[in-house]
Parts: C-alpha cells; sequence; structure tokens
C-alpha cells in the first residue's frame, strides 16, 4: 500500500511566544522550524506501516522552500518520497491548503497509476490549529476520513482506526482508499540514524509550485496572547529530606502509584 | 528568599561556572559581602556552562592557557567532579601529524604527561575508532570530563559556608551606575545594591552588561553545533558517564565523546554562524535554553559524513539515533583569548567573559587574586582586556576576526600567523614607500609592519650562505631568508626600521617625577635629555612591562613602549598616577611617526643630514634631544633594540615620508637598507641578548637579580 503523509513548517516556540507587531503571526526571528507533534508522529506511522506491509512512503508539504528541512526530516526516518508544494511563504487558509493538496495528489496518482492507500494527516497543526485540513480534503476526493486517531490496523483493502474518547475507545471501519489524522501518542516516533540523516541528505525533492484556487477562507485577522502564568521555581527541598514531597509530586502526577 | 541587600563588596553578574569560581575564591581570600546574581534559574541558569560538553583538553600551545587549565584541573579533581578518561586527538593528514608532535613538545614544556601513538593504539583505546582513517594519535591520558554545573554549586555553597556569599537567582541586571568614573551601584529588577566593584561574568551576555557602565567586552556570541546519538549498545554496560577516551578529530574541527549511552559529537566545522548578544532570547521564550539555538541540519549535515568514517560502528547502526542537537551558544573574541580584568573605561567594573568550562576555575582564582593583590599567580597578561585599542573594540573587527579565528578552533596555527580580515587599519606615513620597496607587512596592534621587504633579495646573492638556511617548512613558514640577509646588512651598514607602531606616552605635571619613581625600577631623577630603560613591576615583583622613558623636561617625560602591549601599559600608568591630578597622561601615539637608523654608518648617515652634532661626544648613548633633519623637526634619542650604533627618531606624523625620503636619499650612496621587523623584533634583539616582554618575561618573572641589561 502506498502511503502520503501531509506535514507542515511551524516555529519551534519556546515557553514564551512573541507575535509580530501586526498580531497576525508569532514573531520567528529568534526561532527555528520544527514538524508539528502529530505530524511527527503520523510520518512514524506511515513509515511503520510500509516497512510491514510494503508499498511507498511519500512525505508532502505546502509552504516555502525552507519547508524542504521538515521533508528531509521525514526522509530522514524512512519516508521514501518528497514533494514540496511551494508557497511565496505566506500563510494559506486551511481551505486553500487542502483544495491543493487534493489536486496534488489527484496529479500523483494519476501519474503513479495507482491511489494512495492511506493519507495521514496530523490531527491539527501546531499553530494554526485549523483542524480541518485532512477532512477538506477526504470531502475533496470523497473519501472516508477519521480524526482524532490513537491507533491504526491496516488489513486487506479496509483500515480500522481508534479514536480515545473520554477514557473510552470509538472504533471505526473504512475502506481504502482512506484518510486519517492521527494524534500524538499514536506511537513513539524513532529519532533519526546518521545514516538515516545522510540518506535523506542525497534525496531528489519534488517541487511543483502550490496552485492557490479562489476558496472562500477563514481569514486569520489577529492573534492575542492568553495571560501566561510565570514559571515558578520551587525547592522542595535539599539532601534526603527532599525525597518525601518528591514522591508526593510524582504521586500527584500520578506518575507513581499510591 | 532573603531580599538583596543594600551595600555590596562587590556584585558578580552571572552564576555560570565563571561567576561561581570567582564568587569562591573571593570568599576564600578573605573577601565578605558578595553578591551573586544571575537573571536564571539556579544550578542552570541557562547560559553557556548548561549545555557544554563539559571536557578538558590539557595542552594549548599558550602558556598561559595551559596553566589557567591545570589549575582548573586541580580544583576540579579537588571538588570530586572530575571524571579522568584519557583524550586522544587523532591526525589524518601529514600535516595533522606534524603538528601533533608540537604539540607534544609543548606538554612536555608545560608539565602535561602526553604520547604519540599508532592508529592500532589509537583503536585498542577506542573500540569504536576506523584505525585505518587515521595516521597517528596524540594520547593525553589525563584528560576528562566534569560536572560544570555541580562543580558550581559546591563552590556557592563553600562560600556562603564562610558566611561570605548570598545568591540571587532569578533576578536581572537593569543597569549599572558608574560616578567619577567608577562603579557606584548595580541596579535590578530585586532593587538596588551600593558598591564600587562589579565582576562581569555573564558569558555571552558579557557585551550587554558591560555596556550598561559604558564599557565594552568586545566578545561575539556564536554557535557552536553538537549532536548527541544514542543508545549506542557497547555503552549499555559501561558504568558512570564515560569509559572512552574522548577523540578530537583535528583534521574535521569535530569531537566525539561518550556521555552515558550516548556519543556526542560536536562540530567547529561548519559556516561561523555569530549573534549579537541583544537577540539572544529570553529564558521565557526559548524552546530548551536562551544558549541552545535550534538546530540547523544543514550546516551539520557534511560533519556528519566525516564522523561517520571515523566512528563507522557507533555511527553507522540504525538503531542509534540522533536523540538531541543543538546550535549552542559560546564566546568568541577577535583574538581568540579571554577577557580578564578590570576594563579600561571603568574603575571598579572587571570582566571575566569568553571563558570555557576547562579553564574557568583557574581564571576564578586569578580573577580573585588580581582583585584581592593585585598579582595573581598565573600571568593573565595574554587575557588582559586592557589588551584591546579601540579599533579591537570596534564591532567590524570583532565579527570578523571571530569569524575568522572559528574555524582555527582545532586549526594547525602557526605562531606567526598572520590575520588576513580587517588589514590596512593603521598606517605609518613610510607606508607608501615601503610598498613600493615590496614590504611583506605583519599586524601588531592594527599596524601594518615591514617584516621584510622583497626588494631586498638581491642581498641574498651578496651574503650567499653567511644567511642561515632554514631547511624546516614550519619553521620557514612566515618567514623570508631576507630577513638574515637585511640582518646582515644592518650589522654591516645601515638600516632603516619604521617602529610607528610605539606606543607614545607623555606624562607631565609637577607630580610627574615622583610618580615615576614610584611606577619605575630605575632611577628616574635624571638629567633632562636623558633616555632611561626600565622594567614595571607589580607588588611581588612581576614585570609587567619593560620600556624607555624619556626626560623631555624637569616635569614632562615621554614613554616609549612596544605597540603590542601598549594599552595594557597605558592602564598600568594611569592606574598608578596620584589621583589629585599633579600629574596627566597624555597617549600621543597617533602624534609621532618613529623611523631607527641603526648600523656602523648611522652616524655618517644621520651627519650628512643635520646641522646638529650628532658626534659620541656631542650626542652619548642614552641621551635625547631635538634635532633637525632636513626640514623636518625630529626628535632623537640614541638608544637601540639591536644592538648597533643609532637613533630612534620621532617626527611628526605628517612629515614622516619627508623624514624617511631625506634619509633614503642620503642613504643611497652609503648602502642603507629598508630592514623589517623580522630582524628588530627577532633576529637582531636575540642577538643583542634583549628580552621581549611577553615571551622572556610575564609577570611570572620575579625581579629580583641585578640582570637588567644596562648597555645597548
Amino acid at each position: 500500500m502506498n502511503v502520503l503523509v501531509c506535514v507542515k513548517r511551524v516555529p519551534a516556540t519556546g515557553g514564551r511566544v512573541t507575535l509580530t507587531p501586526d498580531a497576525r503571526a508569532i514573531d520567528t526571528s529568534l526561532l527555528g522550524f520544527t514538524t508539528s507533534p502529530h505530524e511527527e508522529c503520523a510520518v512514524e506511522e506511515a513509515a511503520r506501516l510500509v516497512e510491514a506491509g510494503g508499498g511507498t512512503s511519500t512525505v508532502l508539504t505546502l509552504g516555502p522552500e525552507a519547508a524542504i528541512e521538515q521533508l528531509r526530516d521525514a526522509m530522514a526516518v524512512g519516508i521514501e518520497r518528497a514533494v514540496l508544494l511551494e508557497t511565496d511563504g505566506t500563510e494559506w487558509g486551511p481551505a486553500a491548503t487542502a483544495a491543493a493538496i487534493a489536486d496534488a495528489v489527484r496529479a500523483r496518482e494519476s501519474a503513479d497509476g495507482e491511489p494512495f492507500g492511506l493519507l495521514l494527516f496530523g490531527n491539527e497543526a501546531a499553530d494554526s490549529a485549523d483542524y480541518q485540513v485532512g477532512v477538506r480534503v477526504a470531502v475533496a476526493l470523497d473519501r472516508p476520513c477519521v480524526t482524532g486517531v490513537k491507533r491504526l490496523d491496516v488489513g486487506a483493502g479496509a483500515v480500522r482506526a481508534w479514536r480515545e474518547r473520554d477514557g473510552a475507545w470509538d472504533v471505526y471501519e473504512m475502506p481504502l482508499p482512506a484518510v486519517v489524522t492521527v494524534r500524538e501518542g499514536i506511537n513513539l516516533p524513532r529519532y533519526p540514524s546518521v545514516p538515516g540523516r545522510l540518506r535523506a541528505r542525497r534525496k531528489d525533492v519534488e517541487r511543483a509550485p502550490a496552485r492557490r484556487v479562489p476558496v472562500a477562507d477563514a481569514v486569520l485577522t489577529r492573534l492575542r496572547l492568553p495571560a501566561q502564568a510565570e514559571h515558578r521555581v520551587e525547592i522542595l527541598g535539599t539532601g534526603p529530606e527532599a525525597v518525601p514531597p518528591v514522591v508526593e509530586v510524582l504521586r500527584q502526577l500520578g506518575l507513581v502509584g499510591r | 528568599m532573603s531580599s538583596l541587600p543594600s551595600h555590596a563588596r562587590v556584585v558578580i553578574v552571572g552564576a555560570g561556572i565563571v561567576g561561581n569560581s570567582v564568587a569562591w575564591h573571593l570568599a576564600r581570600l578573605g573577601w565578605r559581602d558578595i553578591v551573586l546574581i544571575d537573571k536564571g534559574p539556579l544550578p542552570d541558569p541557562g547560559g553557556s556552562t548548561g549545555h557544554a560538553s563539559n571536557f578538558i583538553f590539557l595542552t594549548d600551545h599558550s602558556r598561559e592557557m595551559t596553566a589557567f587549565t591545570l589549575d582548573s584541573v586541580r580544583q576540579y579533581v579537588e571538588l570530586d567532579v572530575f571524571t579522568r578518561s584519557g583524550g586522544i586527538e587523532v591526525a589524518r593528514t601529514p600535516e595533522r601529524m606534524e603538528e601533533l608532535q608540537r604539540r607534544l613538545a609543548s606538554s612536555r614544556s608545560w608539565g602535561v604527561e602526553a604520547e604519540l601513538i599508532g592508529p592500532s593504539r589509537a583503536q585498542e583505546l577506542v573500540p569504536y575508532l576506523d584505525e585505518r582513517v587515521i595516521l597517528c594519535g596524540f594520547h593525553t591520558p589525563g584528560v576528562g570530563v566534569v560536572d560544570s554545573l555541580r562543580a558550581g554549586t559546591l563552590m556557592r555553597e563553600r562560600a556562603a559556608a564562610l558566611g561570605a556569599l548570598v545568591t540571587f537567582p532569578s533576578t536581572e541586571v537593569t543597569g549599572i551606575d558608574v560616578e567619577d568614573g567608577r562603579v557606584a551601584a548595580v541596579r535590578t529588577d530585586l532593587g538596588d545594591v551600593w558598591t564600587d566593584t562589579v565582576v562581569v561574568c555573564s558569558g555571552v551576555w558579557s557585551p550587554r552588561i558591560a555596556r550598561m557602565a559604558g564599557a565594552s567586552i568586545p566578545l561575539t556570541p556564536a554557535v557552536h553545533q553538537m549532536i548527541s546519538v544514542g543508545p549506542v549498545p557497547l555503552f549499555a554496560g559501561t558504568p558512570g558517564e564515560i569509559s572512552y577516551p574522548i577523540v578530537r578529530d583535528m583534521d574535521t574541527n569535530m569531537y566525539e565523546r561518550q556521555h552515558g549511552s550516548d556519543l556526542e559529537v560536536g562540530s567547529f566545522a561548519h559556516r561561523p554562524i555569530l549573534m549579537e548578544a541583544d537577540d539572544i532570547p529570553s529564558i521565557a521564550a526559548a524552546a530548551l535554553s536562551p544558549t541552545q539555538l535550534s538546530f540547523t541540519a544543514e550546516d551539520f549535515d557534511p560533519q556528519m559524513e566525516q564522523a561517520l568514517e571515523l566512528m563507522p560502528s557507533i555511527l553507522g547502526d540504525e538503531r542509534v539515533g540522533i536523540r538531541h542537537a543543538i546550535n549552542g551558544l559560546l564566546s568568541l573574541t577577535p583574538d581568540g583569548a579571554p577577557i580578564l580584568g578590570e576594563t579600561p573605561e571603568v574603575r571598579g567594573l572587571w570582566s571575566a567573559a569568553a571563558i570555557w568550562i576547562k579553564e574557568a576555575p583557574g581564571i576564578g582564582r586569578t580573577i580573585a587574586e588580581w582583585m584581592t593583590t593585585g598579582t595573581p599567580e598565573i600571568d593573565p597578561h595574554g587575557s588582559d582586556i586592557a589588551r584591546f585599542y579601540p579599533h579591537q573594540r570596534a564591532a567590524a573587527q570583532v565579527r570578523a576576526r571571530s569569524a575568522e579565528g572559528f574555524n582555527k578552533t582545532y586549526g594547525i596555527v602557526h605562531p606567526a600567523e598572520q590575520w588576513a580580515s580587517n588589514r590596512d587599519v593603521r598606517l605609518s606615513p613610510f607606508n607608501a614607500r615601503e610598498r613600493d620597496l615590496g614590504a611583506v607587512f605583519f599586524e601588531t596592534a592594527g599596524w601594518e609592519r615591514p617584516f621584510w621587504y622583497t626588494s631586498n633579495e638581491r642581498l641574498l646573492a651578496e651574503y650567499g650562505e653567511r644567511v642561515m638556511p632554514r631547511a624546516a617548512e614550519w619553521e620557514s613558514r612566515w618567514w623570508s631568508p631576507i630577513i638574515n640577509a637585511e640582518h646582515l646588512a644592518l650589522r654591516d651598514r645601515v638600516g632603516m626600521v619604521d617602529l610607528s607602531a610605539f606606543a607614545i606616552l607623555d606624562v607631565a605635571g609637577p607630580g610627574a617625577l615622583a610618580a615615576l619613581q614610584r611606577i619605575a625600577v630605575a632611577e628616574m631623577d635624571v638629567p633632562v635629555g636623558r633616555v632611561v630603560y626600565t622594567p614595571l613591576l607589580n607588588a611581588a615583583g612581576g614585570i609587567v612591562a619593560d620600556l624607555t622613558i624619556m626626560r623631555l623636561g624637569q616635569e614632562r617625560f615621554r614613554i616609549v613602549t612596544g605597540g603590542g602591549g601598549g594599552m595594557r601599559d597605558r592602564k598600568w600608568i594611569a592606574d598608578h598616577l596620584p589621583p589629585d591630578g599633579s600629574v596627566q597622561l597624555f597617549d600621543a601615539t597617533s602624534a609621532w611617526c618613529t623611523l631607527g637608523v641603526w648600523g656602523p654608518r648611522a652616524r655618517d648617515l644621520v651627519a650628512s643630514v643635520t646641522e646638529d652634532d650628532v658626534s659620541d661626544a656631542g650626542f652619548p648613548f642614552a641621551t635625547c634631544r631635538q634635532i633637525t633633519i632636513g626640514s623636518v623637526p625630529v626628535l632623537a634619542s640614541r638608544i637601540s633594540y639591536v644592538g648597533e650604533l643609532g637613533w630612534e627618531l620621532y617626527a611628526p606624523m605628517e612629515q614622516g615620508q619627508r623624514l624617511w625620503d631625506t634619509l633614503w636619499a642620503a642613504g643611497k650612496p652609503r648602502g642603507v637598507v629598508p630592514v623589517g621587523i623580522g630582524v628588530y623584533a627577532t633576529t637582531a634583539r636575540l642577538e643583542k641578548g634583549y628580552r621581549a616582554h611577553g615571551n622572556d618575561w610575564t609577570w611570572s618573572t620575579r625581579w629580583w637579580r641585578p640582570e637588567w641589561p644596562t648597555a645597548g
């Protein structure tokens, strides 16, 4: 089965986010960039599915040329092919993004002569958090879709997707091809190896200009920072006397039993 | 938490390894009411200490840096935070093999146990190293790693136990008040502290803190990339942090060290990535810490190939993942040395910056001794903040030289190697003539000085076998046999030497004689017109400078000292003048150019262009006098650093070229040659037996034997 995983280049923010003067974006002048955490898990899931069941894995992003960094990150952990839908660097809304990705999927599937069995997305991007792109692509391609998935079992011609809700599981079955958006926790993404990094560096990235179709889209007008709690450091004690309060904190966090 | 005291003996800004070391040693030496402030939390406030790879190689070609390092290791061992692992610097090229032999020579000079080993022995010690990639290794068994955060905590605790130190983490310095050129108070977001002494131990933020007081610490934050890969199966069973020697892959500018179950790979090979102190993210906004920036993989990828070549069994293992990767910030300086000591701009404002883990406790001790007694045991003159000339503090110079120096971190650097960037900063009035004569310029303190003249190549034929050959490539590098030919011509005939790089300091006023009597060793109450060559000593009898002083009047003296140490000497003298205004110091360096005329025909030459009496009786040795050469008014001083008859001629800068032309024309029939600094500062002064400060004597050279040379 061929798997396509879509990722987004997002700022690697620290504790406190700073906005640009017009308050319409995060100030990234001092920040690095990364892949959204949900999407890192989607990449790992794609790599595992293909390693286990064969087929090809492809990673796609819509973004500026610099987003090649995120494509290489995905190839470094085993994704075979990479596609950059290149933008001019401006932020696209979810409808325009989904339309461009759907177009690219159609074009690639017709070139390959077979559809992707699975299109994997992160549940939402770490920066814009629209929760829309995966669903919109599914609708555009008329494929079934489950969101918020934390476990995935692929069988012959069908996929079973597990979604956690209030401590219980919703379990869905869909015929392939299908669309799944995954959540962090579905797996533990691997670290890239040095040979993996070097292979990724040598691989080609297929580049095409992203085609922006005129669609009604949500427009971001302004960001506002929520009141942020200051970090507080509390010394629980020194030496052996510190052990009981530390254990108590670990208990409160549910990391050790009572 | 207790509140900030209203008064402190000293405020130390920065609680990384440097600030903690300074605090502890000041406490140990008896200071009390020490306040240590850091913007970040403890024990890791977020500076470079927190992400350092924490390993210590012992040998540096610099005696000063090795002394700092060896003292630091002694302290880390005493604190029980040192783990000895051994270390191997490997050579991939024949050039590096030669360099490792030189490192062995330096090691022996400084008393560091070390040996050269073959590739198979290296692989025996480091089984994951591929011996086929290397030609040899330089093995230092005493290399190790430290826990620098733990060391800092212990030093704070010890100082606190003496009742000497209070520490305020999460406290930001917002200003430093200066009154009458001296520190008066430190302002923080927790309140203000009255103090007359501040030590800036703020690492990459040091320029920003110093600027609050109107001083400069010329360093630049720069990125050093490091990745950590693991888990390494081979390391699974090893105890503690490190069981294998640290490897420095010198030819690729990289290092590899075990850190628990991981292998850390660091690089100094990537492009220089410089930052401004003001652009470092705040603690709150930083993803990891302010000095751990996002990794830029494209810079590191080429180095990864080279690391893989050397350590394929670990780095080629698909199960071993890159678990951590950072662009870590460290401090670079325009000449690569730390920046230590009291700033020349502000009394009581001390810098302890651009310091690595390997030398921090030793430097902390040195700074504390310097602050308390003025006479540190280890001579810090090469790191003295007072060494910088104004142009060397300029941001353009700091960036250019720091960038150029970054890739030399593991480089094969010849002691005479010249900087390529930001040259032609200070030009003497003889420069145009020197260029016409094919001068090869070396830089001192920004001055372009001819080291030899290619136009003198014809002298090689003239002197033939008397020109000593330098057969080895290394010793012939940054050298020319022409220097030896110029030397012989100076001894046979007469030479003209551009000495405009001299720092010239006029000391005048009713208290001038009394002040210089205190500052200089030699008798200064000499007749007007005498020239005195003298050392300057610190309180322990260590030699801080050697220079000449001319008595130009009853209350007027002119001090002439080498360009390299000129700014240090100026601060030393200024610091030791009385504060009552009875003596004024004026830096006249930019007013006067200097031309040395020496050789057996020097008197003949000078006499031909002046109507003044320059006979031995009329112008004896060690005297100075105003004469006229052609139409140029010149202060002539009959001394010599080269062991020949002659004068240093000081002329107004703008008339220098005329002075040169006059002597050159008159010198032609007398066989005059332009002579470079290669002769002046190297062969001639060595043959004469003059010592050079910084090489042959230092602060550590004690002045107690009357062996000072007295004649020229």
